[in-house]
């Protein structure tokens, strides 16, 4: 039952994905809701994996979800389910379109698309940021202002023209290691 | 049979050294397909990039798939695709494995605290480069903000209001050329 729920969530998510890897990152989000194959912070952890690993992010973060699913039988499955809209689709344009995108009708509804995946993006980083930044202690919500200040520092790093070019890598590094000196 | 191993051999060797994604793979790509198996020509890769980049799903595979057809139908892009998801699920699956292990070390728990602080950082400049690539007018504008406020406070189906917005697009557009 897993291995279906899996295939055609994951189905879904490469059909209505468009963008880029980070645009599956809303839907991850939304099965949180759905099915409990991850929390939301664990989505986090998996999102931090899929950028400092090789392969594309996109691919990495459901290969990461399947396995948490269903182990590995259930992340070939997600990473298959993910990749087979797309197959279908290019073998399509592939054959029967030419200058696909050059077409005016497929540019025109990117023009619509792009804010919008923008849009979705800003959606699951707001959930992101409330499992990273709302801590329940003793019952009761709290922010971390701790975490929230290295945030805004690292954010604020990150827009500094040489450092933009530094790997995910050395900020998950960095990361890492202010957690384990301010044991947050 | 030695085409369809090609393949699948040439987009395994982009998945495990790639590492990001997107942009991050058009050298590789050019020095992979372009100058070392001559499948296309310097100009086609540019444009079977940007085929990746409008059809749903993760662009670096789009690419791989397109070329794969190009190549050897069906069966090929079947073996390209598969080329290029293999080391994901191979290192990915080591990872979570092992990772399994340690999860409940308080440094590891301290350590995964701090990546995390350090993943929205991450994300928070993805959104806001996203945005600035993304969003060029009023109605780009008005889009953001919508598609914002109805996935995070209604129960709309993300899929609907991306095909919802790609709706908008061609509309605005076809009344542009009107005018």
């Amino acid at each position: 039952m897993v291995y279906l729920q899996l295939f055609i969530e994951f189905f879904k998510i490469g059909l209505f994905s468009v963008g880029g890897g980070m645009a599956t990152l809303p839907f991850l989000v939304d099965l949180t809701t759905k099915y409990d194959w991850y929390t939301k912070a664990e989505l986090s952890n998996m999102v931090a994996i899929s950028q400092s690993t090789p392969g594309p992010i996109g691919v990495n973060m459901a290969t990461y979800a399947g396995y948490n699913a269903a182990g590995i039988s259930g992340a070939i499955l997600a990473t298959v389910a993910l990749t087979v809209p797309a197959l279908v689709i290019i073998v399509i344009i592939a054959k029967f379109m030419e200058n696909f995108s050059e077409n005016t009708v497929v540019k025109s509804a990117f023009y619509g698309i792009r804010p919008t995946v923008a849009a979705l993006i800003g959606y699951a980083v707001w959930e992101l940021l409330q499992i990273t930044f709302l801590l329940t202690k003793n019952g009761k919500m709290q922010l971390d202002y701790l975490g929230i200040l290295l945030c805004l520092v690292m954010f604020a790093l990150m827009m500094v023209k040489p450092l933009k070019k530094l790997h995910p890598l050395c900020w998950i590094v960095a990361g890492a290691a202010l957690g384990i000196v301010f044991q947050l | 049979m030695k085409k369809l191993r090609e393949l699948y051999s040439c987009f395994f060797g982009i998945g495990v050294i790639l590492f990001g994604g997107g942009l991050a793979m058009l050298p590789l790509l050019r020095r992979e397909v372009v100058e070392k198996h001559h499948w296309v020509t310097e100009e086609e890769v540019l444009d079977i990039y940007a085929i990746g980049q409008c059809t749903p799903g993760i662009i670096a595979v789009n690419t791989a798939t397109y070329i794969g057809h190009k190549e050897a139908g069906i069966v090929g892009s079947i073996c390209a695709t598969f080329g290029m998801i293999s080391p994901s699920i191979l290192i990915i699956c080591l990872v979570a494995s092992v990772l399994q292990n340690f999860i409940d070390l308080p440094v590891v728990q301290h350590a995964l605290a701090g990546i995390r602080v350090a993943v929205c950082a991450m994300m928070l400049e993805t959104v806001i480069s996203t945005m600035r690539k993304g969003i060029v007018d009023k109605l780009g504008i008005l889009l953001f903000l919508v598609s914002f406020v109805l996935a995070c406070f209604t129960p709309v189906p993300l899929a609907l209001i991306i095909v919802l917005a790609a709706g908008i697009g061609v509309i605005a557009k076809k009344r542009e050329e009107r005018k």
